[in-house]
């Protein structure tokens, strides 16, 4: 996936990569290294706690809130969000609200390690890991060790 | 007894759990962030109405509260009962029934009965109501935000993540309150929040200050302050109100100074690592020197800093799942 | 109008029988083992059911005049006859206070209109201001044999010893409401380890005794009689036992709230349970419970205090003190004498003969204008009676109340033992559990 980036990133220096509490983040830091590796400099990494800004807060269980933290002023700058899975889109409709309030990004991609189905918003990933069709009912964790499916509980 | 503010109503802290009080801080710690941004404002609550029926007045606590809504995107419908034309005596259910036919989700409630806001709450279920003071009772976001201040200042002073350290700062800490504790709702509060979180908690004041049946509290009573101030990792110095420093429970407000007083002296007895504290306003000069109220081990500015995202975390918790919790 | 009840257990003060009571023209006309039904009676069937004397309350505040919204002598007489209240005491804290005999004329005229016999106390002093006597010798000659500040004690013990002083050869009994001023002033419970945690001033049980103890020592020093209205602590109840025993003449009353409930129940700040003297400790609720069956207090009083609705809603603090208690207070009684265990001539006793002799209302009384009440239901009495069904289970309901107000604390209560049938001066005022 770092090959795919830097292929199609216009300036790879305004690359700003957000790792999506709480799956996203190490994902993110795996990529900002790959990225690192590749270009030979390192990348401003950040991390973005998407559970204020929800629009299905009245539906779930209210996630437990962590850290949010973006170190510098996003506009004009590529931001390139990463999550473990993309599933309805609802997380990075989220993420795109919440990016707002740090400037106004030139680009936003997005960057998931699997994509699973059922979208609800118009969303749609930049680079993907891997295609993984799956039921609704399934349940599915991923991380830099693997992917697992289950059935949901 | 509430293991998690989700949905809840805030009236007293005696009601809430180590774990829920926990949650709390934890969430706050995630608020201060927000408060340390440019866009000082995150949506979770976009859409909610939040109502602050201040029968006292208080324009820093209502500030505090208002701020915190705003911040979390909720509109807010603000009246200050205290300058407004409804009497002393007006039923309690009479006016927040007003209140609620404009359609609210929460009232922020500070009245000079205790109990009030539980009362409140009987009237409106379907309402969060959140205790921003009633009579002596509770003030229960003043018990948050200082054990907030506790935990950050310390988490701090050790390198440590305030959050992940839970409770634990908390265990064994020796934390003392001094004044009118038989008439403070905050004492009230402090106590509870830091008896639940494992503090060992004393209690300083002049006889006729002392409340009732203090013993039933999990707290020591102490006659010999100076000790005790020596004993002390935290010190909450209470405000003692004027009026009763005139004779019928204190002699004289001089007397009390003397006997009861954080003057510059006494301040030498604390541990150098002592932290000092007091909920605001203070009479300075009369529980607490200025010198100490604006010296090192003071932290009295972060209490009042931290009233925000304290405050921010009990109204998302209380209100952002609450459409689903509140008894459909 | 001619009754017939029939087949009930006569409570005597002594002993019980079964037997029919014939009631003619307003008084007894015979009580015998088996009774021919006369032409054109009112049948009663009082199987399973004690029949005994009228129940008489000590102590009702009706409110009227000055507070109509929340009871008036007609709705609390009404109130009192479901209760199975054959006579009331009005208590005199109405606005304006019942302090001369222009005012207890009003009421007992109105009083003489309503469904039962309405007593009144007068008021102690002046405007109950607790400064200068009241004219209990004009209010005397109206009937009037109780007097009482009720509301507030007299504070002032120089006052309170004139107040025996001139009361004792008038042949009239003072009442007092025993609580020093200055002790429990603010206090809106019982003070205590729960009203330290709960943030209310509290009113401490000592305020109540300290008052005991110095009207007991007036009493002995001006050897005039004195009734003690709505004890509430073990200590109290004591202390007036004790002076009993030497010889003192003082009595005293309970009510239904002070055995029933304890201090617990203003935990959740509803006012509905706030009252003074205030719900008390368990151990002393307790020892108030053991008075009942052990002679410790000589009556039951209801101390009903009706509220509109409004005054109930305002914070604990600033809300009115007191709850309604004639319609349950019998129910309450015969659970905390022991239900089916209970003892009827303890019930009578605490409930209706006892009220009646400390009121000066019983058939050999001087009462003016008012029947006898409190008898040995006996042939040439007054015929006021109740029937009451010991076993009966029923639930109360707030909307079913006859009084005007709703401050119930026992809404939803199961209570075992309700009235039948309540016979005032002769006449059937409610039968089938209902007003006639």
């Amino acid at each position: 996936m770092a090959h795919e980036v830097i292929e199609r990133v216009e300036d790879p220096s305004s690359v700003v990569i957000i790792g999506l509490q709480t799956g996203g983040v190490p994902v993110s830091r795996l990529l900002s290294d790959d990225l690192a590796a590749i270009a030979g400099h390192p990348f401003v990494l950040g991390v973005l706690d998407v559970a204020f800004y929800r629009d299905d807060l009245d539906r779930r269980p209210l996630p437990a809130s962590a850290v949010t933290d973006i170190p510098v002023d996003l506009t004009d700058r590529t931001v390139l969000v990463v999550d473990d899975v993309l599933f309805t889109g609802r997380t990075v409709r989220a993420a795109l609200n919440a990016l707002s309030d740090w400037g106004r990004p030139r680009e936003v991609q997005l960057a998931v390690l699997v994509d699973r189905g059922h979208r609800e918003l118009p969303i749609r990933p930049d680079y993907v890991g891997k295609n993984l069709p799956t039921s609704r009912d399934e349940a599915i964790v991923a991380g830099p060790d693997g992917v697992w499916i289950g059935e949901r509980e | 007894m509430v293991d998690s503010l989700r949905g809840q109503n805030l009236l007293s802290l005696d009601d809430l759990s180590r774990d829920a009080v926990v949650e709390v801080l934890d969430t706050a710690e995630s608020f201060v962030e927000v408060n340390r941004r440019t866009i000082k404002k995150v949506p979770a609550l976009k859409g909610r109405v939040v109502a602050s029926l201040f029968y006292e007045e208080s324009t820093r606590t209502r500030l505090s509260f208002e701020t915190a809504a705003k911040r979390l995107g909720a509109d807010v419908l603000s009246l200050a009962v205290a300058s407004s034309s409804v009497k002393k005596g007006e039923s309690l259910r009479d006016t927040i029934a007003t209140i609620d036919a404009l359609g609210i989700d929460a009232v922020v409630m500070r009245h000079a009965s205790s109990g009030a806001a539980e009362q409140v709450s009987r009237f409106v279920p379907h309402v969060r109501v959140v205790n921003a003071g009633d009579g002596l009772h509770q003030h229960p976001t003043q018990g948050l935000l200082d054990a907030f201040t506790v935990r950050q200042v310390l988490a701090e002073r050790r390198a440590l993540d305030g959050p992940s350290t839970g409770a634990d700062l908390f265990e064994g800490l020796r934390v003392l309150i001094v004044g009118d504790v038989a008439h403070s709702r905050v004492a009230r509060s402090d106590v509870a929040v830091y008896v639940r979180l494992g503090a060992q908690v004393r209690i300083a004041a002049p006889g006729t200050l002392r409340p009732v049946g203090a013993e039933e509290w999990g707290v020591g009573v102490v006659d010999e302050l100076d000790d005790a101030l020596a004993w002390a990792d935290v010190v909450v110095m209470l405000r003692l109100q004027r009026e009763r420093g005139t004779g019928s429970f204190v002699p004289t407000l001089h007397e009390f100074t003397r006997a009861y007083g954080l003057t510059v002296e006494r301040a030498r007895l604390l541990r150098s690592e002592a932290i000092v504290m007091h909920p605001g306003p203070m009479n300075r000069g009369v529980e607490i020197d200025s010198a100490v109220a604006d010296g090192p081990h003071a932290v009295i500015t972060r209490q009042v800093a931290n009233g925000v995202p304290v405050r921010m975390a009990v109204l998302y918790l209380a209100l952002a799942g609450a459409r689903e919790a509140s008894g459909l | 109008m001619t009754i017939l009840v029939r087949n009930g257990m006569i409570i005597g003060s002594t002993a019980s029988r079964t037997a029919d009571v014939l009631i003619r023209d307003g008084s007894i006309a015979e009580v015998a083992e088996r009774i021919d039904t006369p032409a054109g009676a009112t049948v009663i069937d009082a199987q399973g059911c004690w029949v005994g004397p009228g129940l008489v309350d000590l102590h009702t505040h009706l409110r009227e005049p000055g507070r109509e919204e929340a009871e008036t002598i007609d709705s609390g007489a009404r109130a009192g006859a479901i209760g199975g209240y054959s006579a009331l005491v009005a208590m005199p804290n109405t606005e304006p206070a019942l302090d001369n005999a222009a005012l207890v004329s009003y009421v007992l005229e109105r009083g003489a209109r309503s469904v039962l016999d309405v007593a009144v106390a007068g008021a102690i002093t002046q405007g109950r201001l607790g400064e200068l006597l009241a004219p209990m010798g004009e209010m005397a000659r109206l009937g009037v044999r109780l007097f009482t500040d009720d509301g507030e004690g007299v504070q002032s013990a120089s006052v309170m010893r004139r107040a025996l002083e001139y009361a004792k050869p008038l042949g009239v009994r003072l009442a007092q409401h025993c609580e020093e001023a200055t002790l429990v002033a603010g206090g809106s419970m019982n003070e205590g380890p729960l009203s330290g945690r709960l943030g209310l001033i509290g009113r401490p049980s000592l305020a109540e005794e300290v008052m005991v103890l110095r009207d007991l020592e007036l009493v002995r020093l001006t050897g005039a009689p004195l009734h003690f209205l709505h004890l509430s602590t073990r200590r109290s109840l004591e202390l007036v036992a004790a002076a009993r025993a030497e010889g003192l003449p003082v009595t005293c009353e309970v009510a239904p709230h002070h055995f029933t409930l304890d201090e617990g129940a203003c935990s959740t700040y509803d006012p509905t349970f706030k009252v003074h003297p205030p719900l008390r400790s368990p151990e002393d609720v307790a020892g108030v419970r053991r008075a009942l069956v052990d002679g410790g207090c000589d009556a039951v009083a209801s101390d009903h205090a009706p509220h509109a609705p409004e005054l109930k809603d305002l914070a604990f603090d600033e809300a009115p003190a007191g709850m309604l208690g004639l319609e349950h207070a019998a129910a309450l009684t015969l659970e905390a004498l022991g239900g089916a265990e209970a003892s009827p001539q303890r019930f009578f006793e605490l409930l209706s003969r006892s009220p009646a002799r400390i009121a000066q209302l019983r058939h050999e009384d001087d009462r003016v204008t008012l029947s006898g009440h409190g008898g040995e239901v006996s042939a040439g009495e007054d015929a006021n009676l109740v029937v009451i069904d010991p076993t009966a289970r029923w639930r109360v309901d707030v909307r079913q109340l006859q009084s005007r107000a709703h401050n119930t604390p026992y809404d939803g209560r199961e209570l075992t033992g309700k009235v039948r049938a309540t016979i005032v001066r002769g006449r059937c005022v409610v039968i089938e559990g209902q007003l006639a």
